[in-house]
C-alpha cells in the first residue's frame, strides 16, 4: 500500500516588504489554510510592513533593479526608467489593479481572511526592537510577538514544514 | 467517466467526486453528499452553497474572498459550517466543479 505523507502545518516567515515577497506569503498562507492545513505566518525585517496598520495596504514593488520587471505590453523595463519619480506607485497600483481582478484582496482583507480560517499571525521580537515597533502599531490579528526560538516550538509538528518566501 | 448513485439517481463525476453536470445535482442529493463529508447540512449551509451555485453558472470565480461578499455569511461562519477545506467540501456538495482560484 502506498503512503502517503500529507503536509499538516506550514509555517510561512515573510521577511521582505516588496508586494510581490508578502503576496508570495499570504497567498500561500490563505491556500494552506484553505486546505484545511494549521498554518503560522511569522513576519520579519522588512515584512514587517504587511502588519503595520498605515503601512500594509500602501505595498510598493521595486521598479529599479529587477530585471523581470516589464513595460504593459512585455517589453522589458530598462533600470533607468525606474528611477523617474512616480515610476514606482504607477508600477505598484498597476499590480495591485491586477490581482484585483483575481480576487486577491488587499493585505488588511487578506490577514482577515487567513485568521477567520484559523492561521496565525505572528510578529519577529527582533524587528520589532529594531525598528521600535509597539502592539498597537501593528493589525489586530498578529496573536503574538515571538522569539526565533518560541517561532521553532510553534512550527513543530508531523507533517510539519518552515517555508521561507 | 465516473459515476455514482445519490438520491437514488446516477450522476456524472470526476475522478475526485466533484459533479461534471451541475444540471444533475437536487437538494436531496447534497444531504447524502455532505454525509461522506461529515456534515449535517442546515439552511446556513443551503445559502451559501445557492450562491456558490449562482456565482458558477453566472462564469464569476468561485473565492473564499467572495464569501464575504456574499451577503449570506462571513468567511469564519464558512469555516465553521464546512470545517476543514471549506470551498473545496461547499463545491462538492453543492454539485459543482472545485474551484480553479487560489484565493
Amino acid at each position: 500500500m502506498e503512503q502517503k505523507f500529507p503536509i499538516k502545518k506550514v509555517s510561512l516567515i515573510c521577511a521582505k516588504g516588496a508586494i510581490e515577497d508578502v503576496y508570495a506569503s499570504l497567498i500561500m498562507a490563505n491556500g494552506a489554510v484553505m486546505e484545511g492545513i494549521e498554518t503560522n505566518l511569522f513576519f520579519t525585517f522588512f515584512g514587517m510592513d504587511a502588519i503595520i496598520k498605515t503601512r500594509m495596504d500602501k505595498l510598493h514593488t521595486s521598479v529599479v533593479g529587477n530585471p523581470a520587471m516589464r513595460l504593459p505590453g512585455g517589453m522589458r523595463m530598462p533600470s533607468l526608467l525606474g528611477i523617474l519619480p512616480g515610476m514606482e506607485s504607477l508600477g505598484s497600483i498597476m499590480m495591485k489593479n491586477e490581482m484585483n481582478k483575481l480576487d486577491i484582496p488587499p493585505v488588511s482583507e487578506f490577514l482577515d481572511l487567513i485568521t477567520a480560517g484559523g492561521g496565525k499571525i505572528y510578529a519577529c521580537k527582533t524587528a520589532v526592537d529594531m525598528f521600535k515597533l509597539k502592539r498597537e502599531d501593528m493589525s489586530e490579528h498578529v496573536s503574538g510577538i515571538l522569539t526565533i526560538g518560541e517561532f521553532y516550538e510553534h512550527a513543530g509538528g508531523e507533517g510539519a514544514q518552515i517555508i521561507f518566501t | 467517466m465516473a459515476q455514482k448513485t445519490y438520491a437514488g439517481v446516477n450522476v456524472d463525476v470526476n475522478e475526485e467526486g466533484y459533479f461534471t453536470n451541475p444540471s444533475q445535482w437536487t437538494k436531496d442529493m447534497a444531504v447524502e453528499i455532505a454525509k461522506e463529508e461529515g456534515i449535517v447540512l442546515t439552511a446556513q449551509h443551503y445559502a451559501i452553497m445557492e450562491f456558490l451555485r449562482n456565482r458558477y453558472t453566472s462564469g464569476d470565480p468561485l473565492s473564499i474572498r467572495s464569501i464575504n461578499h456574499s451577503g449570506v455569511i462571513d468567511v469564519k461562519t464558512f469555516y465553521q459550517l464546512f470545517p476543514g477545506a471549506p470551498l473545496k467540501k461547499a463545491t462538492k456538495i453543492a454539485g459543482i466543479p472545485k474551484p480553479a482560484s487560489c484565493v
